[in-house]
């Protein structure tokens, strides 16, 4: 029977099935340490969900209750249907799993290891063969197939690790840091390939690159101090940023003191900042609402001659400083 | 238990051996210690007879510290490079992980015994000697290295440490000797009651062996090692689920 749910066959059941992952009240402690306390989320197929948060946050943690090789402390997790307490092989068997720093049997090649995965995978004969081929052109190691794996390159490594984890193509992908170690090309290839399968699977990947967060993520859960601190969308997550909205306006040949005046007077403006080098002004709207044309309106309508104009979405590392510091003091 | 999986594990195992020069030269340290104790401590000439009971007599001591050479990287090399994440992530159970990489090491002792053929075609060349008692002989061998590798897979779990494993595995191994040892016997004879000094030999490896080796195979010695194994590999699994993320 649990050969079965290894089958990709068994994938074909699952594809009706929207929630993939749902998380209740997951918590970890080690000792006196709450690692993670009180975690919930769920995750729905054709999402990628971004996991954020400093290092020590628990992610990890997380990850590796999820994937069943840590136990929690309370809570529960359930992949695909499974309980991942009482149904451990088939939650095993429906996810794909890249651990943090991508271990591999460091004596094998690829080739060898990759096979030895789709051995346990319940792949074989053309299957097995077609299955490592595949996984071994999605995540572009075809050229160090016979090479060990430890005389391999860090980014190569992770791109091995990486075709470990969707060699059966499970519906479930967990991929703890699948960029870490990658240049800025393999990076990019790691996130098309993702965003290639994010259709029909559910996929949780941990990052602290922020920039991932728009390259790939259709969601965000950061979490600090073991603690969901934020749960929505990107957009959601820069309209969090006090300069969410905020315009940067440069205006010719005017004293800017006069300026900032005319700006705070406005009833859309909550605040004015001088920028560095007398380039002009930072506005700050009221109610994080859009001012771009009222703005611009507003300032030509006094006669004066716009230089430069452009509205900010929002700075995502601003905005995971003070989610993640502040929680530090209780939560926001 | 899914001996397919079981299969799979310990064929990757195996094979583990030969990726580095590691197994060759255990092979080679193996052969000549076996041939040494043999011909010098065992005195296989001078003796006279025609059966390998020098040949096997001395390898209670040779397992001690070979064995451990052996499992001492079963886990802690899993654990060390985090690679026991990967599988123990993989649809297996524990327990077909332990039993797979058990059976291939138990396979790799398996061979360097079976490399000692050549001692088997001697003594058949120089006289005419019972081949049941010597085939007794093996298989009694080879079920008390079972018994060691047990313990010292159990022990590689415990340690990230591959050189605490070796260390740790070969005093738990002498200990499982040495109780049924004469000089250790004798200390506890003095003033230990008879039924202790009974239950402690009868825990050592070399009561159950010295039978088997003489060609005596009775089933409580194969009960007994196929216990130890047992055991062992079952407090090997529970230190797995305990310590894995450690």
């Amino acid at each position: 029977m649990c050969d079965l749910q290894k089958r990709w066959g068994a994938e074909n059941a699952l594809n009706n099935m929207t929630l993939r992952i749902e998380i209740k009240d997951l918590a970890k402690h080690f000792g006196a340490i709450k690692a993670v306390d009180g975690v919930s989320f769920s995750v729905n197929k054709g999402e990628v969900l971004g996991f954020l948060g400093p290092n020590g946050a628990g992610k990890s943690t997380t990850m590796k209750m999820i994937t069943g090789f840590l136990t929690p402390t309370r809570g529960t997790v359930s992949v695909c249907g499974y309980d991942v307490l009482t149904n451990p092989i088939a939650v095993k068997a429906s996810l794909g799993y890249l651990p943090e720093g991508a271990p591999a049997y460091a004596d094998m090649t690829p080739h060898s290891f990759l096979k030895f995965i789709a051995d346990i995978r319940g792949l074989s004969g053309a299957d097995k063969m077609r299955a490592v081929d595949s996984a071994a052109e999605r995540a572009q190691i075809k050229n160090v197939m016979f090479q060990p794996i430890e005389t391999l390159s860090k980014g190569y490594k992770r791109r091995v690790g990486l075709a470990q984890a969707i060699l059966h193509n499970p519906p479930v992908l967990i991929l703890d840091e699948p960029t870490d170690g990658l240049d800025p090309n393999q990076k990019h290839e790691v996130r098309n390939l993702i965003n290639d399968m994010a259709e029909d699977k559910a996929i949780i990947i941990s990052t602290h690159i922020l920039e991932e967060v728009h390259a790939l993520c259709t969601r965000n859960v950061v979490i600090a101090n073991g603690k969901v601190r934020f749960n929505g969308t990107p957009h959601e997550l820069e309209a969090m940023s006090r300069y969410h909205n905020a315009v940067c306006v440069a205006v010719d040949n005017v004293d800017i003191d006069k300026f900032s005046a005319f700006l705070n007077a406005l009833d859309f403006v909550s605040e004015v900042e001088l920028l560095a080098a007398e380039r002009g002004v930072r506005v700050y709207p009221t109610n994080g609402q859009q001012i771009t044309a009222e703005l611009s309106q507003a300032i030509r309508a006094n006669g004066w001659n716009i230089d430069s104009l452009y509205a900010e979405h929002g700075r995502l590392d601003e905005v995971f400083r003070s989610i993640t510091i502040n929680s530090t003091q209780g939560g926001i | 238990m899914n001996l397919q999986n079981i299969w799979f594990i310990m064929k990757r195992e195996f094979n583990g051996y030969f990726a580095t020069p590691v197994a060759y030269v255990f092979l080679v340290i193996f052969l000549l210690l076996t041939g040494f104790s043999t011909f010098f401590v065992g005195n296989f000439f001078e003796r006279g007879e025609a059966d390998l009971y020098p040949f096997f007599s001395m390898h209670p001591w040779l397992y001690i510290l070979l064995i451990p050479a052996i499992s001492m990287r079963l886990w802690s090399e899993e654990r060390k490079s985090g690679s026991i994440e990967l599988l123990m992530t993989l649809p297996i159970s524990v327990f077909d992980a332990v039993l797979g990489k058990f059976l291939a090491a138990w396979a790799f002792t398996g061979l360097a015994l079976m490399l000692n053929f050549p001692l088997w075609i001697t003594v058949n060349y120089l006289g005419s000697p019972d081949n049941g008692v010597i085939f007794a002989g093996f298989l009694g061998s080879l079920l008390m290295a079972g018994g060691f590798l047990a313990i010292g897979s159990c022990i590689s779990a415990v340690t990230k440490n591959q050189v605490i494993a070796f260390v740790l595995s070969l005093i738990a191994s002498l200990v499982f000797v040495l109780s049924g040892y004469g000089i250790v016997l004798d200390f506890f004879s003095s003033w230990a009651p008879s039924a202790l000094i009974d239950a402690i030999s009868s825990f050592s490896f070399l009561t159950h062996f010295d039978a088997i080796s003489k060609g005596v195979i009775d089933m409580r010695d194969m009960l007994y090692f196929a216990s130890v194994i047992m055991v062992w590999l079952f407090a090997n699994a529970i230190v797995i689920n305990v310590r894995k993320a450690d």
